[in-house]
Order: structure tokens, then sequence, then C-alpha cells
């Protein structure tokens, strides 16, 4: 147990320090130089060789790399163009609004995918596995951006029922305290329950969304792993010995793969971050998607590497503690 | 005899025999899935309307005509038109040879350079299937969108540089699942056997076991475009892919969205060709899957 999370803190390690490199390498590939983008076309010799130096590019390609890399382990990412901050503090700004959505998109991904994973195993070959099949077809197919404009057109525009882009009305703009950074858990620390309502009425679509595509993941492999278990013969048994069939199948089969699914649960979890750059950007949503795709747009490398390198290790990190997850949950791995 | 005598004969009599029943069989296994042949037929029919572009349009996809913009669908123009008063259908018909040109050209990459990856690391194993496995596995550490989008920017935009960055997220997959293949049939008598007749590595790996490995590359691979037509999408959607006047889908897409509430057919019109596009791919894929899958017989 110890010698394998050793080793698998180890392969974390490596994979963090060719993250490194490789956005090192997509951070070198621009097209332009770099000296040239700062003093521009015109600038004397000795200006361009000064900036040269004062940027290190004259060092050795290793020792520029290893100023890469300890700037951006200490998180020193340069500052952002469109904003003129630190790029590390527009992070810690446009992070919990995201994390505030993917967490409200995957509570909805878990509330559809499970019970419609469960029902579709139950009833395997009938209509309700036709439809939960049906339906994660189009959570898998359909572009999520498009979902999102579509779903504005119907449930802002025709019905009403929602608000459309952004997180929270103009008029209720820093009406609460950010205490969380989270508008829906900040709403209700205040007491403010207009500013409640209307951050509910702005990211209940986004996150249902967001949610689809996680629900589609989560009901066909809920289906599959409980298919699996209820094949088996211990559960012939757990019948033949007079349990129920709720019993059987919540504290006998569903035990058994609750591991998977939290596996399951977690990478999904991190590629909701992936689906939040869209789905932020069709929704005017102020978090980190939008930041990612708006520093792209401008060109502001500083920005997008770091953007880049903090999701890659997240991945990283989700990874190892789904695996983790798995160790620690599943006595048969010990 | 007749041919399906032939093809269904138990004593085989030439290799041309074999390889003629073993795509019999399979074509049978792939007849079983009623989504296969209409997902392959919907592929086949956007492939035939992207090249009959220009007979299919009745409208010039690039001929503006502000008098008669953002129209609601109607006889003359079926999709109505767009903000330059631009035909959709033709748009759309004509945005289908980019998308599909996209998709398959990821594909044409992805393939073989998955396929000459997995193969050599799962052969020759050691250090170069460690250093290989290693890139592989932080490519699919990462998610996808957004390693494309990072190399975009530093590439800058353009449809060529959306296909390499596409290209460059989709070959860990395949390039594992080929490994997977290679390393159950590496230790095979056959292999032994062309090792024994002086066979260098590169020929065994060429001639022996790439091809043993191509079925399932060709399931996980249709399986992906579903995906890679829908990253390509997301990055015309953002202005990173397919530029205007152009006509692409994802880039219909993003336009559509300026114009959403007064003229939602702009956005309805290329998101549906996006999802029809990869949800036949899913299906396709799927009923390879099972029909090459040799449990289901």
């Amino acid at each position: 147990m110890l010698a394998a999370t050793a080793r698998q803190l180890g392969s974390v390690a490596v994979t963090l320090f060719a993250l490194l490199a490789l956005t090192f390498v997509i951070g070198r590939m621009l097209p332009i130089d770099p000296v040239i983008a700062v003093v521009g076309e015109a600038a004397s010799r000795e200006t361009y060789d000064m900036v040269r130096t004062r940027m290190g590019l004259d060092q050795p390609v290793l020792i520029q790399f290893g100023r890469f890399a300890l700037d951006m382990v200490q998180g020193r990412f340069g500052s952002a163009i469109i904003t003129g901050r630190p790029v590390i503090d527009d992070l810690a700004r446009v992070f919990p609004p995201t994390i505030e959505l993917a967490t409200f998109g995957m509570a909805i991904g878990i509330g559809v995918g499970v019970p419609m994973g469960v029902l579709a195993a139950l009833y395997a070959g009938r209509w309700i596995d036709h439809i939960a099949r049906i339906i994660g077809l189009i959570g898998h197919s359909a572009p999520t951006f498009w979902l999102g404009l579509m779903g504005l057109v119907v449930f802002y525009a025709m019905l009403g029922w929602v608000d459309g882009p952004g997180r929270i009305d103009d008029a209720f703009e820093g009406d609460v305290d950010p205490v969380t950074g989270f508008l829906l858990i900040d709403a209700l620390l205040a007491g403010n329950g207009e500013v409640l309502v209307n951050a509910w009425r702005h990211i209940v679509l986004p996150a249902s969304i967001l949610g689809l595509g996680a629900a589609a993941t989560i009901s066909r492999l809920t289906r599959a792993f409980l298919l699996e278990q209820l094949g088996q013969e211990y559960i012939v048994t757990a019948r033949a010995k007079g349990l129920s069939f709720a019993r059987v199948l919540w504290r006998h089969a569903f035990a058994n793969i609750s591991v998977q699914l939290i596996t399951v649960i977690v990478l999904s979890y991190a590629f909701l971050l992936e689906g939040a750059v869209l789905t932020e950007t069709v929704f005017a949503w102020p978090g980190f998607g939008r930041y990612f795709t708006n520093s792209l747009l401008t060109g502001d490398m500083n920005a997008v590497l770091a953007c880049t390198l903090i999701v890659g290790a997240i991945f990283v990190v989700m990874n190892m503690l789904a695996d983790l997850a798995y160790r620690l949950l599943d006595p048969r791995t010990r | 005899m007749s041919v399906v005598a032939w093809l269904t004969a138990p004593e085989i009599t030439s290799p041309r025999q074999a390889r003629a029943q073993r795509l019999y069989a399979l074509w049978r296994a792939f007849r079983t899935n009623p989504m296969g042949l209409p997902s392959a037929l919907v592929i086949l029919a956007l492939i035939l309307a992207a090249a009959a572009a220009p007979l299919l349009a009745r409208h010039d996809p690039y001929v503006q005509d502000l008098a008669t913009r953002l129209r609601p669908p109607d006889r003359l123009h079926i999709l109505g038109t767009d903000e330059l008063g631009r035909d959709v259908f033709a748009r759309l018909v004509f945005g289908a040879r980019t998308s599909l040109a996209i998709a398959f050209l990821v594909a044409a990459i992805v393939g073989p350079v998955g396929l000459l990856i997995g193969t050599v690391a799962g052969y020759l194993g050691g250090w170069t299937d460690r250093v290989l496995m290693r890139l592989v596995d932080l490519f699919l550490a990462f998610p996808g969108l957004i390693l494309a989008l990072a190399f975009i920017a530093a590439l800058g935009p353009g449809v060529d540089h959306a296909i390499m960055a596409v290209s460059l997220t989709a070959w860990p997959p395949i390039a594992r699942l080929a490994r997977a293949e290679t390393l159950t049939i590496r230790k095979t008598d056959y292999i032994a056997a062309a090792r024994l007749t002086g066979a260098s590595w590169p020929r065994v790996v060429l001639r022996h076991i790439m091809p043993m490995c191509l079925p399932s590359v060709i399931v996980r691979l249709t399986l992906n475009m579903a995906g890679i037509v829908l990253t390509a999408a997301g990055l015309s959607f953002l202005g990173l892919g397919a530029r205007p006047p152009a006509p692409e889908w994802g880039a219909m897409l993003s336009t559509g969205r300026q114009y959403l509430l007064g003229a939602w057919w702009l956005a309805a019109a290329p998101g549906l060709a996006i999802m029809m596009l990869s949800l036949a791919f899913n299906l396709l894929g799927d009923s390879l899957r099972d029909a090459l899958d040799p449990r289901r017989g």
C-alpha cells in the first residue's frame, strides 16, 4: 500500500514535470519573435539586445526552462495584458464562479445520471433503457455550446423560466459581500433572498447543460457496472436467502459498484472544467473558461500558459484522487 | 456456385475467398445492429452532399444581399438567410466540406501516427515503451480542448492550425489501443515464425502486427470522430478555426449567436448539422465495434 502510493506520487511528479515542459514548448512555438513583440519592428540593435538579455532569451534553453519552471511552481505567472493585473490574482477571481457552476452541474449529473443508469440496468432492453440510451447519445453528440444557445432561446426568450447570460443581473451586482466567492452560498449567508433567486435563475440553465454530458457518462457506466453485478451468483444467493429485491439491489449490488462510481464521478468533474470553457462563453459566465478564451483571442500568452498549466495540474491531481479513492475504499485492492 | 454459397462455403480454396468470407461475416454482424446501416448512410449522404454542394444549393454561399437579410425559412430560402442575406442552406451544404475535411484529415493524421507509435512501443518494449507511453499518459491526462486551444494560441487561428491542434490531442487514445493490441499479438507463434525467418523488427511491425491492429483502430477512430467533429466545431465557434466568410458549421453557429433571439434558425441549423454528423459517427462506431467483437460472434 505504502509502496504503491509512493510509486504513484513519483509518477504524478513526473507527469507534472512533463506538463511544465509541454507548456514551455507551447510558449516557445510563437510564430513571432517575442523580443520584437515587445520592442517593435523599428527598435535599434542595442534596444533589441538589451530586451533580449532582460527576457533571458540569450541563455541556454535548459536554463530558460529552469527559470520558467521555478516561476510557474511559485505561481509567478506574470501579468495579464487585458486586466493589467498579475495572472495569479485574476485566476483567484475567476475560479470560484467556475467551481460553483461545475459543482452545480455535477450535482445535476449525479442526480440524473445515477438513477437513470440504475433504471436502465433494471429494465435493460426495455423502453426506459432505450430512452436513457438516447439521452446519453444526445449528451455525447450535441455540441454543448449549441445546446446552450437553444436553451437560451427556449427557456429564456420563449418561456421566461430562467434569466439570460451572466451570473447575476447588473442591478444586484455587489449586493452581497463575497465571503466564499460562491454567489449562491454568499447570498444564503447574507440572507438576501432576492439575490439568491436571481443567482439561481442565472445558474440553473448553464449548469444543466454542463451536467447533461456528465449525466450521459455516469448513467452509461452505472448501467454497465450494475448489469455486471446483477449477473453474479451472490445476487441469486441473496435472493434465495429471502432478501427483498430492493435490499439486494441497494445493499449488495449498489454497494459494490459505489467505488467504481466515485472514480467515474471524480474524473467527470475534471472534464466539466473543460466543458465550462464553451458553456461559459455562451452564457457570458465570468469564470475561468471565459478568462481563458478571452486571453486566447487577445494572444495573452502569460494568461494562456498559466491557465493551461493549472487545468493540467487539476487533471493530474483529480486522476490521482480517483486512483487513491479506489485504493482506499475498495478492500480488494488492499 | 452462387456468390453467397462461395461466401459461406466451409472449404476455403483461396486467400481471396478467405478475405471475402471474413468481410461477409463482418457485414452480416454489422447488419444485426439496427443503427449501423442508417448511420453509415447519413455519413455517406453528407459526403455526397458536400461533394455535390454546387448542385444542391440554389444560391451562392458567398453572395450577399442585404435587402433580404435575416429572413425566416421560406420557399426560396428553405433555411432562411443570415445577417448578410446569404442563403443558410447553401452555406450549410458548402460548410459540410470544411467540417468533413477537418474530421477526415485529423483521422488521416492520428490513425497512422497512433498506430505506429502504439505498435512500436508495444513490440519493442523497454525504454522505448516507457518513454512513449509516458508521453501518451501526459496527453491523456489533459483535457483535449484546453490543449488544442493552447496550441492555437501559440500558432494562431486558422483551419490548418485547428487540424494540427486537434490531431495533437487525438492520437494518444489510438496509440494506447494499438499498444494493448500489440502486447497480445507479439507473443503469438506466427510472430515468432516471422522472426525466425529473419524479418527485421520494422518488417514485423509493419507487415505482421499493424494489419492485425487495424480493425480495432478503425473502430476507435470512428468513435473518436464524433469528438473530433465537436472539438473542431468548438474551435471555430470560438473564432479560432475557420474564419469568416468561409462557411463552416461552428463559425456559422458563432455568428448565429449574435442574432439568437431574433433569428434562431441561424444558430439552430448548423448546430443540428454538427449533432447529426457526430451522432452518426457515434452510432456507426458502436455498431462496428459490436460487429468486430468476437464475444458477440
